[in-house]
C-alpha cells in the first residue's frame, strides 16, 4: 500500500515523482473507463502476440499444403482451418499481427510529429508561416486519403514500406489542424506571455511550452486514427498495393479469401474479424485515453 | 526607473484601427510604487503590456533602468517582470511549481538552480513541499505565490502587476497583498500595480495615475487620495462610487467619454 | 407578513470517489419583499443556494431540505411543469457572465421581447415595447439600435445590463442575482444596482443578491447572511454588518484594504476548524 500512498502524494519529492504520481492519477482515471481498459487488453495482446509470433504460432504461415487446402475451422492441427493453398490461418494470423503493429506504429511515429511540428509551427508563428503551411495542408486534405496513398503507392511502387509511407503523408494534415488550434488558444495565455518575458526564445517556447499541451490531443487522435490506418493498410493490402503475397498481412488474407466467400466464407471472414476487432480496441482505447489527457481536467 | 512618453497603443489596421492608449506619460522613481487605476477599457492594462515588451505595436518612448523597451534588449528579463491577473491561466498546466521556478533559471544558463528554486519558494511563504506540486494541486492564491515566486527568480528591479488580487477572495486577496509589500521592501522593488481597486492601490502605491479612455485624468500622491481630493471630477466620481451603494450618488453618476 | 420564500435546513451535496462532498450544509432563512445578500468567498456554497432555489443543480448533486417554498408553492415536490412555470416568470436568476446566458443567434432585443412574451403574455407588439422600455430602464443609451444587436456585438458591461433587462422584463417576484455587477465597472454597477432598488422599493420584489464583496452587500441589502464552508455563520440587518461578532465576518471585514488607512500589514484570517461546525 506504501507505493501507493506514494504515488498519490501531495508531496511529491521530484519531478520524476510527480510525473509518476500524476500519470497514477491518470490511469486511476482510466481504469473506470470498463471499455477502454478492454480495449488496452486487446492491444497488449496485439503487442505479445507479434512479439511472440513464432511461439504462438502452430504452423509456419507460409508453409503451403495443397492436400490440406480449404479445410473449415476446427480440423484437426488447424483449429482456424486453411487457406487455398493450405496454410494455417491461425499462424499467418499471429504473423499479420506483427505487420499490421509495425504498420500502425511506423505511420504515427511519422505523421504524429510531422503534423504536430507543422501546426504548432503555423499557431504559434502565424502570418506568412501560418498561410504557407496551412495551404500546404489544405492540399494534402483535398484529396480523399486513401486514393492520394493510391497514387503514392502508384509512384513509388507496391510493398508495406511504400504504404507506410502513403499512409502517413497522407494522415498528418489533420493533425496538423488540431495541433495548429490548440496552439492558437495556447499562444496567447499569460503563461506563454511569462515565458516570453523570462527570455524564452521561439524553439523554447515551441517544445516546452506549446507542444507537450498539444501532445494529449494529438495522441487521443492518433489513437482514434489507428483503426483507420489499420483500415486503409487492409484496403492497400486487399487492392494489391500493399503487403505483396506471400506476406501475412490481414487485408491482403480478406482479399485472397474473397474469392471463395461464398463456400468457404472462413477464409477471408477471419483475418476480417481480426482488423474489426483492432480496430475496435484501437478505437476504445482512444475513447479512455481523450477522459485522461484532456489538459484541462482538474484532478 | 521607469519612464513612459507619449506612449500610443493602436489594435488593429485602417479603418479598424481603435487607439486603446492615447498619449501616456509618466515617471517612476527607483524604489518608488506607482499605481495606475481605471475602469475597463480605459487603457490601463494595456500600459502595463506595452511597457513589458508583450505587445511591441505602439509608439512613443518607453525605458525601464535606462534601456530602450522597444529594443527588446536581452537585459530587460532581469530588470522587469510580470504578475498577472488570473493565477489559473498564469501557470503552465503541465509543468510542475519547480520547472516553472527553474525555467527562468535555465534560460539564463544561472547555476545553483535547485537552492534559489527552495529559496524563492521561502520567500513567497511556500514550504518545500510545495515544490513537485502541479498546479491543479495548489489553491488560488498559492499558484499567485508561485507567480510571484517564477517573476522574481531572476531577481529584477521592477515588477510589474496587473491585478494581482482581483481573482481572489478578500482574506486571500490580503495575504497576497502583504506578500507583496514585504517583499518589495526586502527586496527593494519598483512597482507598477494596475488595479480597478481604489482601496488596493490606497495601501500599495505611493503615487498613482487615473486613467480613462486611454489617457491619464490625473495624477497624484496617495495622502491626496486618502484624503479623498482628487481635482478631477472623473476620479471623484470613481472615489464615491467605491465606497459602496448610495441611492442618490447612483442616481447622480455621469459618464465621462 | 407571509414570507415569499422559505427555505429550511436546505442541504447539497455531490458524490466524489473520495466519499460524499457536502457543499451546502443546513442552510435556513426566509425571504419577504426585501434585499437579502448572501456573502462568502468562493467555495462557500453561496451560489449552489442560489441555484438550488431555482432548482439548477448539476445533475450529480443531489438536493434535500426539511422545507423549500416559494410563496407556498413546495418547490421540492412541484412537478417540472410547474417548476418551468415559475422559472423565468416569477422567479428569475442573473449569473455573473452573460456569455453563457444570451442566445448568440439571436437579436438581444427580441430574446427580452421573447421572455416578456412566453412568461408576461402578451403580444408581440407590446412585448417589443416592453423589451425598450426595460432596455431603457437599464441605461442603455439608444435602446432601438441596441435591440438590433447580437450577443457579441454588445460589450461585457452592456451584456449583463441586457441580461438583466432579460430577467426583469416578465416581471418577477424573486430574483436571485449571483455576482451580477462583478463584471461591471463600479460606475455602471451602481446604476445597475439603482434598478434594482427601485423594483425592490416600487414593485415589492423580493431580492436575493450573492456577493463576494462585503462592502457592497452591506450598503446595498436589508439582511446579510454570510456563508462559510456550506453554513450560515452570522445573519444581521446590513447597516450593523460592520458590528459582526462571528470571527470569520470580523476577518472578512478587517482584512479589506481601505482608502482611508494607513495600515502597514492587512490582518489575515485564520481559519478556526470550530467555524466549521458553528
Amino acid at each position: 500500500m506504501s507505493w501507493r500512498a506514494a504515488l498519490l502524494s501531495d508531496t511529491p519529492r521530484s519531478r520524476q515523482e510527480a510525473k509518476l504520481g500524476a500519470l497514477y492519477r491518470g490511469w486511476l482515471r482510466f481504469r473506470r473507463n470498463r471499455l477502454a481498459v478492454l480495449g488496452l487488453l486487446i492491444v497488449v495482446a496485439l503487442v505479445v502476440v507479434a512479439a511472440f509470433a513464432p511461439w504462438i504460432a502452430t504452423h509456419d504461415p507460409y508453409a503451403q499444403n495443397l492436400a490440406q487446402r480449404l479445410l473449415p475451422p476446427g480440423s484437426a492441427g488447424h483449429w482456424l482451418g486453411t487457406d487455398e493453398f493450405g496454410r494455417d490461418i491461425f499462424s499467418r494470423l499471429v504473423y499479420g499481427a506483427r505487420i499490421t503493429l509495425y504498420i500502425v506504429v511506423l505511420v504515427a511515429l511519422i505523421a504524429a510529429p510531422i503534423g504536430l511540428l507543422v501546426g504548432t509551427a503555423a499557431g504559434y508563428l502565424g502570418g506568412w508561416v501560418d498561410a504557407a503551411l496551412m495551404r500546404l495542408t489544405d492540399v494534402f486534405l483535398a484529396f480523399p486519403s486513401l486514393i492520394l496513398a493510391l497514387a503514392f503507392v502508384a509512384a513509388l511502387g507496391p510493398g508495406i514500406e511504400n504504404a507506410v509511407i502513403a499512409i502517413a503523408l497522407t494522415s498528418w494534415p489533420p493533425y496538423a489542424r488540431i495541433a495548429r488550434a490548440e496552439t492558437l488558444t495556447i499562444r496567447n495565455s499569460d503563461y506563454i506571455a511569462a515565458a516570453r518575458l523570462q527570455g524564452a526564445g521561439t524553439g523554447r517556447i515551441l517544445v516546452r511550452h506549446v507542444m507537450p499541451l498539444c501532445v494529449s490531443s494529438l495522441t487521443v487522435r492518433v489513437t482514434l486514427d489507428m483503426a483507420g490506418i489499420i483500415l486503409t493498410a487492409a484496403g492497400l493490402g486487399f487492392l494489391g498495393l500493399g503487403a505483396q503475397p506471400p506476406m501475412a498481412e490481414w487485408g491482403a488474407m480478406v482479399s485472397s479469401g474473397r474469392r471463395y466467400i461464398l463456400d468457404q466464407w472462413w477464409v477471408a471472414t477471419i483475418p476480417g474479424l481480426a482488423i474489426f476487432v483492432v480496430s475496435l480496441a484501437f478505437n476504445l482505447l482512444g475513447d479512455g485515453l481523450r477522459d485522461v489527457l484532456d489538459p484541462r481536467q482538474k484532478t | 526607473m521607469i519612464s513612459v512618453r507619449d506612449l500610443v497603443v493602436t489594435f488593429g489596421h485602417g479603418r479598424d484601427a481603435v487607439q486603446a492608449v492615447r498619449g501616456v506619460s509618466f515617471e517612476v522613481a527607483e524604489g518608488e510604487s506607482f499605481g495606475l487605476v481605471g475602469e475597463s477599457g480605459s487603457g490601463k492594462s494595456t500600459v502595463l503590456r506595452a511597457l513589458s515588451g508583450l505587445n511591441r505595436s505602439w509608439t512613443g518612448r518607453a525605458s525601464i533602468g535606462g534601456l530602450d523597451v522597444a529594443k527588446a534588449d536581452r537585459r530587460l528579463p532581469h530588470l522587469a517582470q510580470m504578475v498577472f491577473q488570473d493565477p489559473y491561466a498564469s501557470l503552465h498546466p503541465r509543468h510542475t511549481v519547480d520547472r516553472a521556478l527553474s525555467e527562468p533559471l535555465e534560460i539564463h544558463g544561472t547555476g545553483d538552480v535547485s537552492a534559489r528554486v527552495e529559496a524563492a519558494l521561502a520567500d513567497v511563504g511556500l514550504g518545500p513541499a510545495f515544490r513537485f506540486r502541479y498546479p491543479n494541486q495548489l489553491s488560488g492564491g498559492q499558484r499567485q505565490r508561485v507567480a510571484i515566486a517564477r517573476a522574481l527568480m531572476l531577481r529584477p528591479k521592477v515588477l510589474l502587476l496587473d491585478e494581482p488580487t482581483s481573482a481572489l477572495d478578500v482574506s486571500v486577496q490580503a495575504e497576497i497583498l502583504n506578500l507583496l509589500r514585504r517583499l518589495r521592501a526586502q527586496q527593494r522593488l519598483t512597482m507598477i500595480l494596475v488595479s480597478h481597486n481604489l482601496a488596493v492601490v490606497a495601501h500599495m502605491c505611493d503615487r498613482l495615475a487615473v486613467m480613462n479612455r486611454g489617457l491619464v485624468v490625473e495624477e497624484m500622491d496617495v495622502a491626496t487620495l486618502r484624503r479623498e481630493a482628487p481635482r478631477e471630477a472623473y476620479t471623484r466620481q470613481l472615489l464615491l462610487a467605491s465606497k459602496g451603494y448610495d441611492r442618490a450618488v447612483a442616481g447622480r453618476m455621469v459618464s465621462f467619454d | 407578513m407571509t414570507a415569499l420564500l422559505e427555505v429550511e435546513d436546505l442541504r447539497v451535496s455531490f458524490r466524489t470517489p473520495t466519499g460524499p462532498f457536502h457543499a451546502v450544509r443546513g442552510v435556513s432563512f426566509a425571504l419577504g419583499r426585501e434585499r437579502l445578500g448572501i456573502v462568502g468567498e468562493s467555495g462557500s456554497g453561496k451560489s449552489l443556494t442560489g441555484r438550488a432555489i431555482m432548482r439548477l443543480l448539476p445533475a450529480s448533486a443531489q438536493l434535500s431540505a426539511r422545507r423549500l417554498a416559494f410563496d407556498g408553492t413546495d418547490l421540492l415536490t412541484a412537478s417540472p411543469r410547474t417548476l418551468r412555470g415559475l422559472r423565468g416568470a416569477r422567479i428569475s436568476l442573473v449569473m455573473q457572465d452573460p456569455k453563457y446566458s444570451l442566445n448568440p443567434v439571436m437579436r438581444v432585443g427580441e430574446q427580452i421581447a421573447e421572455a416578456a412574451r412566453i412568461h408576461g403574455g402578451v403580444s408581440a407588439r407590446d412585448a417589443r415595447r416592453k423589451a425598450l422600455a426595460m432596455l431603457e430602464a437599464v441605461r442603455i443609451r439608444d435602446p432601438e439600435r441596441v435591440y438590433r444587436l447580437y450577443p457579441h456585438e454588445v460589450s461585457g458591461g452592456m451584456g449583463q445590463r441586457i441580461m438583466i433587462a432579460m430577467m426583469l422584463v416578465p416581471e418577477p417576484d424573486l430574483l436571485i442575482a449571483d455576482e451580477p455587477t462583478s463584471a461591471l465597472d463600479v460606475t455602471v454597477q451602481m446604476q445597475v444596482l439603482a434598478i434594482l432598488d427601485d423594483l425592490v422599493a416600487q414593485r415589492g420584489m423580493g431580492l436575493i443578491f450573492i456577493s463576494h464583496d462585503l462592502d457592497l452587500v452591506a450598503s446595498f441589502c436589508d439582511r446579510v447572511l454570510v456563508m462559510y464552508a456550506g453554513r450560515v455563520v452570522e445573519e444581521r440587518a446590513a447597516r450593523d454588518l460592520a458590528a459582526a461578532t462571528h470571527p470569520y465576518t470580523r476577518g472578512l471585514l478587517q482584512s479589506l484594504p481601505r482608502i482611508d488607512d494607513d495600515r502597514a500589514e492587512l490582518p489575515t484570517l485564520s481559519r478556526d476548524p470550530a467555524w466549521l461546525e458553528g
